[in-house]
């Protein structure tokens, strides 16, 4: 079930230092939104506070609200293990676990949940998964060969197979395809665009041809200068930020003038 | 090469042949050749010490060892094989104990260090593990006798009366506590160091990249670590406990200060004077043995190579097994 988030005031600190200051947006269930911005802008900071994965890093806090489907996801009594299995997550290098074969890694979530699942019940989460992720027709003669046997861009789907197989509400993509090849990359932006019929998807990306591609509205973030923090720029339907936007610093980037 | 470049121009031989720096590494590639080679030569003299000094002891009949060697007999529990089978038992049990005590307490303190303890408490804390390393065996086995002991021996009563059901508990519990158990509960300390020094290194390597990926499916910070940490350093912990289990068969001192010994193939680890390991008893034979009786010391030595040679061996089998998915690849 995709939910929608919003975002009230949000600041993030490491530390003293604030690294995203006064971000406030909204983010449409069933559509892809696209973080954009100069690198160190703190898009890539501000994706991992909707699934509180910033809190890993020592030091890490926020300020502010981020209300999905109208909870606030840092009120107190709030399990940040809850938080991401509610919202699942893709990184920037694919990060399949090397010691699971193909199969352990799609069912990896689903074995947190559920221990003792069934042989059948399991291969049928592989099998959706790995076929939502449009693996399955890769891997389905070699399930039991390790996941880091894949090729790049087959890592990265099993990424979002073994992602979507405990049914998020919110899939967050951190830069998905910086490490692949174009036509890798072009699978992954076919598949989120498929993916976009179930899940909210956020996805911060260093292309902008992408996110023109597979979003329905970008936010640019951009950033005053080292040491300053980052802030949302401005947000719009995609057309409109690549088209028209209202902002100087926004068209400066997107035309290639900085960045 | 570089002697037939006379002809050419000063400059295009200076740039183009390396004279000195070739002869460098040709010097140096053959150092180190040499020091690991040295490693090999070194086990090769060891063994062939052992086996060529150890001959004689196994070739001749018991009876002729037992008219030389007061403490091997004719019978068929007292000749040498007999009695090397007995220390091998003992060696085994005691550090197989050792491990089981102390593997899993060295794993806990290994993941406390690395990923449960706030930075500066776990330097702390690694900095006295590592100290305890530099403790000599001979303190432990003091320390061993004079305290651990007498406070152990009230336990293994209590032990031998509420769990003598349970083999390993079973027989009549030594009062002075000079047992097996307790060998192995000082053996256990003494590997601690260095079984928690090489897990804390390598749980400290495991990518952050797969620890994220555990925590962003909703893993705990246990489930993170049963999954993305323990894996990863599977070969390493088998590593770091066989490292252990090296210096728990080989450990002299300790063992010697701490056991009453005996020869059986008893599982009873509260009695005493049943068990004893092979370098604590030719440390106990050798200031008396003649010729004859250090020749069967050197056999004995020869099955403690032997079975150290064997737990090695089977280590890096473990450990390849499922290279494939180490995540070297």
């Amino acid at each position: 079930m995709a939910k929608r988030i919003d975002v009230n005031n949000l600041n993030v600190y490491y530390r003293a230092f604030c690294a995203v200051e006064g971000v406030s947006l909204a983010i449409e269930p069933h559509s892809v939104t696209a973080l954009i911005g100069p690198s160190g802008c703190g898009k890539s900071t501000f994706i991992r506070t909707i699934n509180r994965m910033h809190e890993v890093i020592p030091g890490a806090r926020v300020e502010g609200e981020v209300l999905m489907d109208g909870i606030d996801l840092y009120a107190p009594g709030i399990d940040p293990v809850a938080v991401r299995r509610h919202v699942g997550m893709v990184f920037q290098r694919p990060n399949p676990f090397p010691t699971m074969t193909i199969a352990e890694n799609a069912l990896a979530g689903t074995r947190l949940n559920n221990r003792r699942i069934s042989k059948a019940d399991a291969e049928e989460v592989v099998e959706t998964s790995l076929k939502a992720a449009n693996l399955w027709e890769e891997v389905k003669d070699r399930l039991d060969r390790p996941g880091s046997s894949l090729s790049g861009g087959q890592q990265q789907r099993l990424c979002i197979a073994r992602a979507i197989a405990i049914k998020p509400d919110v899939l967050l993509m951190d830069e998905p395809c910086s490490a692949l090849d174009p036509i890798s990359t072009l699978a992954i932006e076919d598949l989120i665009a498929e993916l976009k019929s179930e899940y909210t998807i956020v996805i911060v990306t260093h292309n902008m041809q992408q996110a023109a591609r597979v979003s329905d509205r970008t936010a640019f973030f951009n950033i005053a200068g080292a040491g300053k923090p980052g802030k949302l720029i401005e947000m719009n339907a995609t057309s409109v930020i690549f088209s028209s936007p209202a902002e100087r610093a926004t068209e400066d980037y997107i035309s290639g003038r900085f960045g | 090469m570089t002697t037939v470049a006379p002809a050419r121009s000063e400059s295009t031989g200076d740039s183009l042949t390396a004279a000195r720096s070739s002869l460098a590494n040709a010097f140096f590639s053959r150092l180190t050749a040499g020091a690991a080679s040295l490693i090999l030569v070194t086990l090769a003299a060891v063994a062939t010490f052992l086996l060529v000094r150890a001959w004689p002891a196994i070739t001749s009949s018991s009876a002729d060892l037992a008219s030389k060697v007061d403490w091997l007999g004719t019978a068929s529990s007292d000749t040498l094989i007999a009695t090397i089978g007995y220390l091998v038992f003992g060696t085994l049990l005691i550090g197989t104990m050792a491990l089981l005590i102390g593997a899993p307490i060295s794993f806990g303190i290994a993941l406390f260090i690395s990923h449960y303890a706030p930075r500066r408490l776990a330097a702390t804390l690694g900095y006295i593990v590592d100290l305890l390393a530099a403790v000599p065996s001979v303190i432990y086995g003091l320390w061993g006798g004079f305290v651990l002991i007498p406070k152990l021996a009230p336990f293994y009563g209590w032990l031998n009366r509420e769990f003598g059901w349970f083999p390993l508990f079973a027989g009549e519990a030594s009062p002075t506590g000079r047992v097996a158990l307790s060998a192995s509960i000082v053996l256990a300390i003494m590997i601690l160091p260095i079984i928690t020094a090489v897990t804390r290194e390598v749980f400290l390597q495991t990518p952050v990249l797969h620890e994220e990926a555990a925590l962003a499916m909703g893993a705990t910070r246990w489930e993170m670590i049963r999954m993305a940490v323990f894996p990863f350093a599977r070969s390493g912990m088998i590593g770091a406990t066989m490292l252990g289990l090296g210096r728990a068969l080989g450990e002299t001192m300790a063992v010697y200060m701490i056991l009453s010994p005996g020869l059986s193939y008893s599982f009873h680890v509260l009695e005493a004077s049943s068990h004893n390991t092979i370098a604590a008893n030719i440390a106990l034979k050798f200031p008396e043995a003649n010729a004859t009786g250090v020749e069967a010391l050197i056999a004995m030595g020869l099955a403690l190579f032997v079975i150290t040679l064997a737990v090695n061996v089977l280590a890096r089998w473990v450990v390849s097994r499922r290279s494939e998915f180490s995540g070297a690849n």
